[in-house]
């Protein structure tokens, strides 16, 4: 397919040399590997392989620390569901306002149940109010789970050292690294945190694999309960071609891992500086000072995200938005509003996420295409006017609710 | 990404009127900066005659909104200010060849713009009766206060049953966990533990909606060949959804209230092929505003033998 794609922190391409790695484990070595015979045994071989590779890219101690599972959403489940079935006296839950919807609906959920969450707030940067973490930390919390890096802005999160504050209270600490697995050094063995999730597609491997670091000795209940695979903690047959993409994915993200951050990240400022300096009110969100190299996420104040990702994609680049309309519901981005974005700019903001493949004659064309875009749009907004955003657009434009 | 007709995506891509028009005579401001939509309608009215000389949209909103603004200040120019009013949301979207469900609140904002401007014309004061509150049922635009009311006049106790008098739940059904919420709470307020659902294949004579479902399509009865051609527009509608699943369904016969159809590729003999005819039957329902039955082509032989 044609086209720019900076949309890496939804999902990746596949990368060939992955692709090619994993292809025979659907034609010539399809094998269970829980057999025993030779069909079996290549396939077992293969998997253990792919948990080394995975241990390495996070630092995990010992391999077996690795629980392959389907998916992001499945890693972050089993950890929560886990800590709260190995406690059951403890009804308590430290998560953030920004985490995932992976996270935040399962706590929403069991909310219902009668466990009490606390939310950790952020500052307008996306910062958490580490305060508010101290005083939530007690014996009645069964776990903390807190992003790595936030998926919208790129924010990283002091998880080490929350880490540590959680296992000197007792508590057990859980992150969905997701968007960080790849991006940045990860020295999991060096830490106190108990269980991270990581997906495949977010870092060249295809949909369908994930995999949940569980350290060794902690505590475990597992979520599917069946056969004996990945030793008792996630029964089911083991996806053994996406285990061996992941693996794979994993080698070459430490191979790739100071390109990211150093010819990725200035590809990103680039992008950013270039915006910035030809769109009138516009700015980037989150701690610019302590994010991911490959994420950009500007907002576009008096337009609105769906009409700008609209007219992107005709010019062929593909973003996304935090805006009410691009996800169905008509709420803007619970991470926007967290940081107290106003609604404003809320519903304008775009997220410009690179990978590898990124290349700088790309940049420089989206360079290009984006202040026609945003000029055209206020065009037709109420707040915009030829000389600029309406003076208070709460006054000069106050509607009837509809 | 939604799916956008093409008339759609030619009224955003190249929106018409946009910008206010010189020396506005009604002017309608409706939406809110929250919610992600906000429009400003200006319309330039001969007071002579009433006509509607000219208008133009301020819109910041997504594409539909965009484009619905767009499709209403065509349709607006030329008409008297009394033939606007009786625009409905759903001619706009008709005019826009479709909206999806989730965005037909563009066309709403479209309709109640002109309502305000209208006043704004005559000099009256645009009240919005909108009810706020939690929106439930996303495909329908339902809000929690009207599942909550009909519940407690009704005695409701089944989200089929919250279906039947608010449609909420008709569509995707995501929804469905959070109206069987909505519907123990609403008893919890009322102070009654909730009677055991009896499940009935008969409706209750005592039960009488308040607010009788508005067909969305019919107004007037439909000639066989009207029919048969909304029944083929609604299927070929469908179809994409069904070929995603690698299935078909072609339309064999129409006999009074029962429609024939043939389910073809993966579809026949799959269990949820059941579920998808009753799907089917309920769009039929909607487009044709009456009931009918949706009996597959295979069952046709034992009917009539």
């Amino acid at each position: 397919m044609q086209g720019i794609y900076l949309d890496n922190n939804a999902t990746t391409k596949v990368d060939e040399e992955i692709l090619a790695e994993m292809m025979p484990f659907f034609t010539e070595y399809y094998g269970n590997p829980s057999s025993i015979h030779q069909f079996g045994e290549r396939v077992g071989h293969s998997l253990k392989k792919a948990r080394k590779q995975v241990q390495a890219l996070i630092g995990a101690e010992h391999d077996h620390e690795v629980v392959f599972t389907s998916c992001g959403t499945e890693s972050d489940s089993t950890a929560i569901l886990s800590a709260l079935k190995a406690q059951p006296d403890r009804k308590e839950i430290i998560t953030t306002t920004v985490e995932h919807p992976a996270i935040l609906t399962l706590c929403e959920f069991l909310e219902k149940d009668g466990y009490t969450i606390h939310h950790i707030e952020v500052d307008n940067k996306g910062r958490l109010n580490m305060e508010q973490y101290k005083k939530a930390l007690s014996d009645k919390v069964a776990i903390v789970s807190v992003m790595w890096a936030n998926n919208e802005t790129g924010t990283i999160f002091p998880v080490v050292e929350m880490a540590e504050m959680a296992n000197a209270a007792g508590v057990m600490f859980h992150t969905d690294a997701v968007q960080a697995v790849g991006k940045l050094p990860i020295d999991l063995k060096n830490t106190k945190i108990d269980m991270l999730s990581l997906s495949g597609h977010k870092l060249h491997a295809p949909k369908g694999i994930g995999a949940l670091y569980v350290r060794r000795g902690l505590r475990f209940r597992p979520l599917l309960r069946g056969g004996h695979q990945e030793r008792g903690r996630r029964a089911g047959t083991e996806n053994a071609a996406g285990v061996v993409a992941l693996g794979k994915a994993c080698e070459l993200a430490m191979e790739h891992m100071e390109y990211e951050n150093t010819t990725v990240k200035a590809l990103r400022d680039r992008l950013e500086k270039g915006i910035l300096e030809q769109v009138p009110s516009c700015f980037v969100t989150g701690d610019v000072e302590n994010r991911l190299p490959n994420t950009a996420n500007i907002a576009f104040e008096y337009i609105e995200g769906e009409a700008i990702l609209m007219l992107l994609n005709k010019e062929g680049i593909a973003a996304s938005s935090g805006s009410a309309c691009t996800s169905g519901s008509l709420e803007p981005s619970h991470v926007m509003r967290a940081m107290d974005i106003p609604y404003t700019a809320a519903h304008g903001t775009v997220r410009f996420s690179l990978s590898r493949y990124n290349t700088e004659a790309e940049i420089d064309k989206v360079i290009a295409a984006v202040p026609p875009i945003m000029a055209r749009l206020r065009k037709l907004s109420p707040y915009w006017s030829e000389q600029g955003p309406v003076c208070e657009p709460e006054k000069e434009f106050n509607p009837v609710y509809a | 990404m939604w799916e956008y007709s093409d008339k759609v995506k030619e009224h955003f891509f190249d929106p018409k009127n946009a910008g206010a028009v010189e020396g506005a005579n009604a002017i309608g401001e409706v939406g809110s900066i929250s919610c992600g939509d906000a429009l400003r309608l200006t319309l330039r009215v001969n007071e002579a005659d009433d006509i509607i000389q000219d208008a133009g949209f301020q819109t910041f909103g997504c594409g539909s909104a965009i484009a619905s603004s767009s499709a209403l200040t065509e349709m607006v120019k030329g008409m008297t200010v009394d033939e606007a009013l009786d625009i409905s949301n759903q001619d706009i979207a008709d005019f826009l060849g479709g909206l999806p469900p989730e965005k037909m609140h563009c066309s709403v904002m479209g309709k109640e713009a002109l309502e305000a401007a209208v006043a704004n014309y005559r000099g009256e004061e645009w009240a919005d009766d909108h009810e706020e509150g939690e929106l439930v049922c996303k495909c329908f635009g339902i809000e929690a206060p009207m599942i909550e009311e009909q519940v407690r006049v009704n005695r409701l106790t089944s989200v089929e049953d919250v279906t039947n008098f608010t449609k909420a739940g008709g569509g995707c059904s995501t929804c469905h966990e959070k109206i069987e919420e909505v519907i123990a709470n609403t008893w919890k307020a009322m102070g009654e533990p909730m009677p055991v659902a009896v499940t009935t294949t008969e409706p209750d004579e005592d039960l009488v909606p308040l607010v009788t479902p508005e067909p969305i399509a019919a107004k007037g009865k439909l000639t066989m060949v009207q029919r048969i051609r909304k029944i083929e527009e609604t299927l070929e509608e469908m179809r994409p959804t069904l070929k995603a699943d690698g299935g078909d369904v072609e339309l064999i016969d129409v006999d009074g209230k029962t429609v024939y159809v043939k389910m073809t590729g993966a579809c026949s003999g799959c269990q949820m092929a059941a579920a998808t005819l009753g799907g089917i039957q309920q769009k039929l329902i909607e487009a044709l505003g009456e009931f009918v039955k949706v009996i597959p082509e295979s069952e046709k032989a034992k009917l009539t033998a």
